[in-house]
């Protein structure tokens, strides 16, 4: 049994025109110990799926589906259960840690209030264990770093210190969600290696979400892709990024200069040969929202929901055109 | 990380005034405040001179006025005879020294006059900002949390009826409401008439009756001060409800708060702990200006309900002309403005400690 089993999860939102669907019939799996990628253009509700997870969605947000974590259902829980979840089962770090840290806490307020109250350790227990923590992620002087405001570090500091917030509790599933998009290239590269530290480490299951493909190809075992709130295409991280089969992973990737993980440059190149923007939320295209941006699009696409297309045990595409097949299946022949 | 300069003793002596210490910071505002009184002093004199109007014949009665003699003696009790900029440098050098003047209307040094009303205002006053205080942020805080539910539709409805209605309306209406027909108010003034105020130690009856052991006067004391003092707080109820609901909604929606309740915390402490905090920085500064409003409040509602405070003294003084009144009016008001700011700057830099650290 895998330690997180998503089904037919929808997510709506309530926008300025009515209530839409930013998440849209996704299912997936995180198993124990394993890294998942979900990687999308911005807007493609990668966000939302973390928030449902922890119950977190924004004001008037709807979840409906299943979410079993760890063999039970989390998707109904009260409040209370909720509560209890996160942090300790599940925890998460934010996109900016400009941001998502408190301005007015000190940093050992912020590291050690949750684990006082899900673990009830005592004011120095918990102190000690922050200390720990603070080694674990690597910031210098962990004694005076808790007596210090956020405002006192850098971006990559703020962010090893959320890190470090996340794992307090010893998570059994941790979301990441674009840990290192607000952050400069140089300091990209050292948060990615704590994460692969922490791989290495740490029996820790894994959720990272960025949309930069190049963050992924040597931290985590699977990737899913997501367009207008629906899986496109789940394969292995190799898999998918030397046979992608759905146009748009294609197109993702052609993006990618090389199948390098050079940050820089694939920031700037990155998405260079998908025509056109992301759909809006509330204004996604009917049948398979990529079509209007997909150089392959049949009649079909247009109207029809794509069905998932399984391609071996561990690789599905949500497309019914599939133009790499042939030429997918020559490279596999060789 | 960024470590504070270490500064040797020269420097720090240079910086005294200048840095960013407490004491600095607390001695540089009572300088300011002090130069703050002064210009009052000269605003308010000026006004005083421009309206048009005559203080001799507002203050003598119809007779005395017709005789020339006594409105010149009149002139130099007052000091009315000398040109005004030579008035003003009278009145300042009296100033300095503690002297506000002797009143037109009341014949007595303002200083006693201010002593004797301005503790009742102060009792009203402090009441509401203390009953504004609880219930707004009460109110405000329910607000929030239950945002667009039952409980924040009906508090937007009464927080909104409260900042609308003039202070003037709610005051009759309260007086005639709970005082006629219910009869729960005992009627106007500080004291059942008759009463004995208990001996002046404060000039608040309800903490000078206490420090007598008077529990009967305590009692009759709170009785009378408490509709007055609720009509007082109703508008500043009304804004800072409002205003700690759309703070707090503000900083609700800030990346920290979705970051704490990740955190499993309980509700209740994400909203002391990481909500409230930074939502009471800018509410603090609205219920400065709020509690600073409420001395504007306190002329109506003291009228209606006879309580003999500020308001009344200082309706009396305009009317009367009485210049030193007025003067002396201005500069309690101008206090109690320049010290609501200074408990505002004060109270932020506790709650805020980046304040201390930043510029
Ligand atoms: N509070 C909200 N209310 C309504 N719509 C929202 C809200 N937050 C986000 N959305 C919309 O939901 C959709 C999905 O957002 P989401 O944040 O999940 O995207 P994302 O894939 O994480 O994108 P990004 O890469 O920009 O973070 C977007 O169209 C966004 O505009
Ligand atoms: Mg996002």
């Amino acid at each position: 049994m895998d330690l997180l089993t998503v089904k037919n999860l929808t997510v709506t939102l309530a926008t300025g025109r009515g209530d839409a669907a930013a998440v849209r019939d996704l299912s997936f799996t995180v198993g124990h110990g394993e890294f998942l990628g979900i990687a999308g253009e911005s807007g493609s509700g990668k966000t939302m799926t973390a928030l449902s997870l922890l119950g977190l969605l924004p004001h008037k947000g709807r979840a409906t589906g299943s979410i079993n974590f760890d063999g039970r259902e989390i998707l109904t829980s009260s409040k209370r259960e909720y509560r209890d979840l996160r942090g300790k089962e599940i925890a998460m770090i934010f996109q900016d840690p400009m941001t998502s840290l408190h301005p007015m806490l000190t940093v050992e307020v912020q590291l050690t209030e949750h684990l006082r109250h899900h673990r009830k350790v005592s004011k120095d227990a918990a102190r000690q264990s922050a200390l720990e923590l603070l080694s674990t992620v690597k910031i210098p002087d962990p004694e005076a770093a808790l007596r210090a405001h956020p405002s006192q570090f850098s971006g990559g500091m703020r962010q090893r210190i959320a890190i470090a917030m996340a794992l307090a509790c010893e998570p059994k599933l941790l979301i990441a969600d674009e840990p290192t998009t607000a952050l400069d290239v140089t300091v990209q590269a050292g948060i990615l290696k704590l994460l692969h530290q922490l791989r290495k480490e740490r029996n820790l299951s894994v959720m990272v979400i960025t949309h930069d493909l190049g963050v992924l190809s040597s931290l985590t075992d699977r990737i899913m892709i997501m367009y207008a709130g629906s899986e496109v295409e789940t394969g292995l991280t190799s898999d998918l990024l030397q046979r992608p089969r759905h146009p748009y992973t294609k197109g993702l990737i052609a993006a990618l200069p090389g199948h390098t993980n050079d940050a820089k440059s694939s920031q700037t190149k990155r998405l260079l040969s998908i025509e056109g923007m992301p759909p809006e939320l509330g204004n996604f295209p009917s049948g398979c929202a990529f079509h209007t941006r997909c150089n392959y699009a049949i009649a079909a696409c247009k109207s029809e929901l794509p069905e998932s297309i399984q391609i071996s045990d561990s690789h599905r595409i949500f497309c019914p055109v599939d133009p790499f097949s042939a030429k997918a299946s020559i490279e596999g022949a060789k | 990380m960024r470590t504070k300069p270490v500064s040797d003793e020269k420097s720090q002596r240079k910086r005294f005034l200048s840095g960013n210490g407490f004491v600095p910071f607390i001695l540089r505002r009572l300088l300011t405040s002090v130069l703050l009184v002064f210009g009052v002093t000269f605003i308010s004199f000026s006004i005083t001179q421009l309206v048009p109007g005559d203080p001799v014949a507002a203050n003598l009665g119809q007779s005395a006025y017709s005789d020339p003699k006594i409105v010149a003696a009149f002139k130099v009790q007052f000091g009315l005879d000398k040109p005004v900029p030579v008035q003003y440098v009278k009145y300042v050098s009296k100033l300095l020294h503690g002297d506000l003047g002797i009143s037109l209307s009341s014949k007595r040094p303002v200083l006693d006059d201010l002593k004797e009303y301005f503790p009742a205002t102060l009792e009203i006053a402090l009441v509401a900002v203390f009953l504004a205080l609880v219930v707004g942020l009460l109110l405000g805080i329910i607000s929030a949390v239950t945002r667009d539910r039952l409980p924040d539709q009906i508090i937007r409805v009464f927080s909104l009826t409260g900042v609308s209605m003039p202070a003037f309306w709610t005051a009759l209406t309260a007086f005639y409401l709970f005082f006629f027909v219910l009869g729960w108010a005992p009627g106007t003034g500080r004291l059942a008439p008759g009463a004995d105020p208990p001996p002046t130690v404060t000039g608040l009856y309800t903490v000078d009756s206490l420090i007598a052991g008077d529990f009967s006067t305590f009692k009759q004391a709170v009785a009378y001060l408490l509709l007055p003092a609720i009509v007082l707080a109703i508008y500043a109820i009304g804004v800072l409800t409002r205003f700690t609901r759309a703070s707090m909604l503000e900083i609700l929606g800030n990346d920290y708060v979705r970051a704490a309740r990740a955190k499993g915390l309980p509700e209740i402490t994400v909203i002391r702990r990481h909500v409230l905090r930074p939502a009471l920085l800018s509410i603090i500064t609205v219920a400065g200006v709020a509690f600073s409003s409420l001395l504007a409040g306190s002329v109506l509602v003291e009228n209606v309900f006879s309580w003999p405070g500020l308001g009344q003294y200082a309706y009396r003084a305009a009317v009367g002309l009485d210049l030193p009144g007025i003067m002396g009016v201005s500069m309690v008001v101008a206090t109690v403005y320049i010290t609501m700011n200074l408990i505002v700057d004060i109270l932020y830099r506790v709650i805020d400690p980046q304040m201390r650290d930043a510029s």
